[in-house]
C-alpha cells in the first residue's frame, strides 16, 4: 500500500487523472464508433507534431530561464527559414540541377536558415532575459507576443515569385497558409506521400500497418533531436548549464559564468523551436503564417509541465508522456465532442475550453510530480 | 518576591532538532532596569528573544520548555502578536519601516485612529477616516518622549539611519501599556554620534519605568548604560552580575571562557615545515564589496604548510575575505599565490590556482541540493580542471564511471552516510552534506583549502569527524587551511594562528593560547590600551 502510494506520488496526481481523462476519452470515442486506425494513426501524428517544440522546453528550463515562453521567437525564425527555402528552391536554377524543388533539399536548406536565424535570435533573447532575471517567463511571454506582431508585418510585406506562398491576388505579402504539399509537406510523415512519389529505398520512411500510419521518418527525427538534448545535458557544457539553471550561485563559485550558460541554454531552446515549427509544418502539410504560431509557446509548456517537469527541472520523459497526454487529449476530444453535442459552433468553443482548460491546469499545477 | 520583576522567564529550555540551543535560562527584570545581554554569537541570544515574542520560528519546532511571567503572572506568549498585548515590544535591528510612508504613518501602522464615517458604519471600521490630527499628536508625543525633534510629516525614505531607529523606538514607545522593550543590537549600524545618543534616548526611557533588554556585542556601551546584565554561553547561563560589580576584562573572559582542547595530533606524521620565507597566500590591502560583511583593507601573509583561522563576530567582516578571494563578490587590492598575483575580475581565477573553497553557506552555496552526491563531489573538478570527462565525436561527455568510483572512494574516506553515490545532496543530513562540499574541495586537490565555518550546523560527531579530517590533510598532504569560523574555540583547537576580524580590518592575529580575556576584548573590538 505505501508501495503504491509512493509510486503516486512519483508518477504525481495531475498526470493520474489527465491520463484517466485521456483513456476515458480514448473509451468513449471508440464506443461511439471511431476507426481505431484512424484515431491512433491521429493521435500518434498530432504527438510527434509538437514533441520537438514541446523539447525545445528543457534546454531553457535546465539553463535557469524558465518556461520559454518566447518560443515563438525560434518558430518565426524557423517559419522564416522555411519561406526563404521554398522562394530559394522555386527561383534558383542550381536546384534543378540537383532536382527541380526536390523536396529534401529545401527541407535541409529550410532547416539551414532557420537555425542560423534562430541561434543568432536567440543570443539577442538571451542577452535580454540576463537582464530581467527573476521575471524571465512574464517578459518571455511578451517576448513571444511581440515577435508574432512583428512577423506579421514581416508576412505582409515580404514579395515573392513562388505562388504557393504569395498572396494570389495582390502579388505582395504572403498567404495566411500557404500548402507544402509540392515541397517538403509529409516527406517524413505521410505514407500517402511517401509510397506515391519517393524511390523504393525511401519507403521505409512512412508507412501504413494495419490501418496505422506509422511515420518512421518523424520519429527517427524526434528520436535524434531528443539525443541531442540528452547528450548535450551529459557533457561538460551541458551539466554546467543546468547546475547554473538549478543554483547559480553554486555554480558561480564553481568559476563558471552564468550568464553565458543562460545564453547558451536560451539559443539551443530557440534553435529547437525553429526545427520544431518545420517539422510541425512538415507534418501537418502547410506553413501557417501570421497569427497560427500564438499559443504555440503555451501548448508547449503545457505540455511538459502536464508531463511532469517543473519550472526548474525538465527531462525527455516529461516531453513525451507530457505531450501524448496533453495532444493525445486534443485529438480525441473534439470528435466526442462533435457527437455529443450538435449545436452550430458549440464543438469548436468547447474544444477551446478543453484545450485552455487544460494549459490552465497544467500550469496552476506547475509543481505536482516534478523530477526532484 | 516574584511580584517586584515586570518580567520573569524562568528554566527555558529550546531544542531545534535535538540540538539543544538553550539549557535552563532564567531571566528576571524590574520596572526600569536596562539588562544587557551578552554572548557570542550562537550563544542564545536570539533564541530566547523569539521565545518572548513567540516568533512562529519557536513553535514550528515544538515550542519550548520553562514559563514566561508577566507582571507576576503566567503569559502564554504563543504569537507575536500576543507579546505586544502583554506590553512587550522590539526594536530591530533591520528596520521594519516603510520608506514611502512619513513618520506619523510609519509611527501609527496598524493603530490608526480614525473617524467613523456612514461607509464605515456598514461596511467596519476599516473604511474609518483617518484622524490624521490625533495621529499627529500621538507621535509628536512618542517623539518627543525620546526627545526627537524631527517632524513627523517627514518621509522616512531619505532620512539618515540613525533618525529611522529612533522612529523605531517612538513607534514601540507609542504603543499603549508598553513595559518591555527590547533592543537588538540597536548601534550595529550606527555611527559614533547616533550611537551615543540611543544609548541615551535608552536611559530616558527606563526613566519612564519601562524595562529595557539590551543585546549588543559592543562591551563599552554595555559598561556604560546597563545596570545589570546576564551572560549567556553555549544555551547556558553563566551568570547575571550587576554591571557595578564587574569590569570589561572579566566579562570578556565569561563571555569566551570555555577550556581549550589543544587539537591531537598524536599519531599523524607532522613533516610541516612552516616558515615565515614560504608564503602560500597574501593579501594586500585587500577590499572587498560583501553586503554585511565589508572588508576595508586587511593585510596578512599565510604560510605554507600552516591553519591559518580568521576569528570574529558576525558582520565584522571575516565572511568577506574569504568570498573575495574566490571572486564571488567585488574586491580590490591585492592576492598572491605562490609569489603570483591572482586577477580576481576573471570568475574561478582562485580555482585555477589550486585554492579550492567549501562555503559557510552550505544549501545556498554548497551544494546542487537536486543533484546526486556524485555529481556535487566532481563538479568544480570537471569544469575547471577537465577531469572525469571522456571525449565523444568532440564533445567533452562526464566520465560516470570514474565519477562514481571516485565518489564512492570519498564516501568511504569521509564516511559519508548514504544510500549510494547517486542519493541527492538535498536528502542527506547537515553534517553529510558538509562533507560532500568538503570532498568536492578534496576532489580538486588544492594547495589551499579554505573552509568557511566547516561545522556550522551540524552534531558533535560529525563536527569532530569534519575536524579531525581537516587535520589530518594539513597534516599528510600538506595542503595550507584557511579557516573561518564564528567558534573561537574550534579556531583555538585547530589553528596555528588566528587572525581577528574586526570592522573590516584585521584587529590583530593571536596564537590559539592566548588568554580568553584577551579574544574577548579582541572581538569586542578593544584595545588593550583602552582600558588602562
Amino acid at each position: 500500500m505505501k508501495k503504491l502510494k509512493t509510486m503516486l506520488d512519483k508518477f504525481g496526481l495531475p498526470r493520474l487523472i489527465i491520463g484517466l481523462f485521456f483513456i476515458v476519452l480514448l473509451v468513449t470515442s471508440l464506443a461511439i464508433g471511431f476507426d481505431p486506425g484512424v484515431l491512433f494513426s491521429d493521435v500518434l501524428r498530432r504527438v510527434l507534431m509538437f514533441s520537438i517544440l514541446v523539447l525545445a522546453m528543457i534546454p531553457g528550463v535546465q539553463s535557469g530561464i524558465g518556461m520559454n515562453f518566447g518560443i515563438s521567437l525560434g518558430i518565426s525564425a524557423g517559419l522564416l527559414g522555411a519561406v526563404l527555402a521554398m522562394e530559394v528552391s522555386y527561383l534558383s536554377s542550381w536546384t534543378e540541377k540537383l532536382g527541380a524543388g526536390n523536396p529534401w533539399l529545401t527541407l535541409l536548406l529550410a532547416l539551414a536558415i532557420g537555425i542560423t536565424l534562430a541561434a543568432i535570435l536567440g543570443f539577442v533573447y538571451g542577452l535580454l532575459l540576463n537582464r530581467v532575471k527573476g521575471s524571465e517567463m512574464t517578459v518571455s511571454t511578451y517576448v513571444g507576443f511581440s515577435v508574432i506582431a512583428f512577423m506579421n508585418i514581416v508576412w505582409l510585406s515580404l514579395t515573392f515569385q513562388n505562388g504557393e506562398l504569395s498572396w494570389p491576388l495582390q502579388g505582395k505579402g504572403l498567404r495566411n497558409t500557404a500548402s507544402l504539399a509540392g515541397s517538403f509537406g509529409g516527406i517524413l510523415s505521410e505514407p500517402a506521400v511517401i509510397q506515391n512519389t519517393q524511390p523504393a529505398g525511401l519507403k521505409w520512411i512512412a508507412f501504413n500497418v494495419g490501418g496505422v500510419s506509422i511515420p518512421l521518418g518523424l520519429i527517427l527525427v524526434f528520436i535524434l533531436c531528443a539525443f541531442i538534448i540528452w547528450l548535450f545535458l551529459q557533457s561538460k557544457a551541458g551539466i554546467a548549464m543546468s547546475a547554473g539553471g538549478e543554483n547559480p550561485t553554486f555554480t558561480l563559485a564553481s568559476g563558471i559564468n552564468v550568464d553565458r550558460t543562460r545564453i547558451l541554454g536560451t539559443v539551443i531552446s530557440t534553435v529547437f523551436g525553429a526545427v520544431g515549427i518545420i517539422m510541425y509544418a512538415q507534418t501537418y502539410g502547410f506553413l501557417q503564417l501570421y497569427n497560427a504560431p500564438l499559443m504555440m509557446g503555451f501548448a508547449s509548456v503545457a505540455a511538459i509541465l502536464i508531463g511532469g517537469a517543473s519550472v526548474n527541472r525538465a527531462a525527455i520523459p516529461h516531453v513525451i508522456i507530457g505531450t501524448l497526454l496533453f495532444q493525445g487529449i486534443l485529438v480525441t476530444a473534439l470528435p466526442v465532442v462533435n457527437v455529443v453535442i450538435e449545436i452550430g459552433t458549440l464543438p469548436e468553443v468547447l474544444r477551446i475550453i478543453i484545450s485552455n482548460g487544460i494549459i490552465l491546469y497544467a500550469l496552476s499545477k506547475a509543481k505536482g510530480g516534478s523530477s526532484s | 518576591m516574584e511580584n517586584k520583576y515586570i518580567l520573569s522567564m524562568n528554566n527555558i529550555s529550546k531544542e531545534y532538532y535535538g540540538n539543544r540551543v538553550l539549557k535552563n535560562v532564567s531571566l528576571q527584570l524590574k520596572p526600569g532596569e536596562i539588562h544587557a545581554l551578552v554572548g557570542e554569537n550562537g550563544a542564545g541570544k536570539s533564541t530566547l528573544m523569539n521565545i518572548l515574542f513567540g516568533m512562529p520560528v519557536i513553535f514550528s519546532t515544538d515550542g519550548f520548555q520553562g514559563k514566561i511571567l508577566i507582571d507576576g503572572k503566567e503569559a502564554v506568549i504563543d504569537n507575536p502578536h500576543k507579546a505586544m498585548s502583554y506590553g512587550v515590544g522590539m526594536v530591530h535591528q533591520e528596520f521594519m519601516l516603510i520608506p514611502e510612508f512619513n513618520v506619523t504613518e510609519n509611527i501609527k501602522i496598524g493603530r490608526e485612529i480614525g473617524d467613523p464615517t456612514p461607509f464605515s458604519k456598514v461596511f467596519g471600521s476599516l473604511l474609518d477616516k483617518m484622524n490624521w490630527e490625533k495621529m499627529s499628536a500621538d507621535a509628536r508625543r512618542a517623539l518627543d518622549d525620546i526627545g526627537m525633534n524631527i517632524d513627523e510629516y517627514a518621509k522616512i525614505a531619505g532620512m539618515p539611519i540613525g533618525y529611522r531607529q529612533f522612529v523605531e523606538i517612538a513607534r514601540e514607545i507609542d504603543k499603549t501599556g508598553i513595559k518591555l522593550l527590547v533592543f537588538d543590537e540597536p548601534t550595529a549600524v550606527l555611527t559614533e554620534g547616533e550611537a551615543e545618543r540611543l544609548l541615551e534616548i535608552i536611559r530616558i526611557i527606563a526613566q519612564k519605568g519601562i524595562a529595557i533588554i539590551f543585546i549588543t556585542h559592543r562591551l563599552t556601551e554595555v559598561m556604560a548604560i546597563a545596570d545589570s546584565m546576564s551572560i549567556l554561553r553555549d544555551g547556558e547561563l553563566v551568570v547575571r552580575k550587576n554591571v557595578a560589580d564587574t569590569n570589561l576584562v572579566e566579562i570578556a573572559q565569561l563571555m569566551i571562557g570555555r577550556s581549550v582542547d589543544k587539537f591531537e595530533d598524536e599519531g599523524l606524521i607532522n613533516e610541516r615545515n612552516i616558515s615565515d620565507q614560504n608564503i602560500a597566500l597574501e593579501l594586500k590591502n585587500f577590499h572587498v564589496d560583501m553586503p554585511g560583511e565589508q572588508v576595508k583593507g586587511i593585510d596578512v601573509c599565510i604560510r605554507e604548510g600552516e591553519i591559518f583561522g580568521f576569528g570574529g563576530l558576525a558582520g565584522q567582516g571575516k565572511l568577506g575575505i574569504i568570498n573575495g578571494i574566490m571572486g564571488l563578490f567585488e574586491s580590490q587590492g591585492e592576492v598572491i599565490v605562490h609569489g603570483k598575483k591572482l586577477d580576481l575580475t576573471k570568475l574561478g581565477e582562485a580555482l585555477r590556482n589550486d585554492i579550492a573553497f567549501v562555503s559557510e553557506d552550505r544549501r545556498g552555496v554548497g551544494l546542487l541540493l537536486g543533484e546526486s552526491i556524485q555529481l556535487n563531489m566532481i563538479f568544480t573538478a570537471m569544469q575547471i580542471k577537465d577531469a572525469f570527462l571522456k571525449k565523444i565525436a568532440g564533445l567533452k561527455i562526464m566520465d560516470k564511471a570514474k565519477a562514481q568510483k571516485h565518489a564512492q572512494e570519498m564516501i568511504e574516506l569521509l564516511d559519508i552516510r548514504c544510500t549510494g553515490t547517486m542519493q541527492t545532496s538535498g536528502s542527506l543530513s547537515g553534517g553529510n552534506q558538509q562533507k560532500v562540499c568538503l570532498a568536492r574541495a578534496l576532489t580538486m586537490n588544492p594547495d589551499i583549502l579554505i573552509v568557511s565555518e566547516p561545522t556550522r550546523g551540524i552534531d558533535i560527531g560529525a563536527k569532530k569527524l569534519v575536524l579531525d579530517y581537516l587535520t589530518k590533510i594539513n597534516r599528510e598532504r600538506g595542503t595550507t587551511i584557511i579557516m573561518i569560523s564564528s567558534e573561537l574555540m574550534e579556531l583555538r583547537s585547530l589553528c596555528d594562528r588566528i587572525g581577528i576580524v574586526s570592522e573590516g580590518e584585521l584587529f590583530s592575529i593571536m596564537a590559539p593560547d592566548d588568554s580568553d580575556a584577551a579574544y574577548g576584548l579582541a572581538m569586542a573590538g578593544v584595545r588593550e590600551e583602552v582600558l588602562v
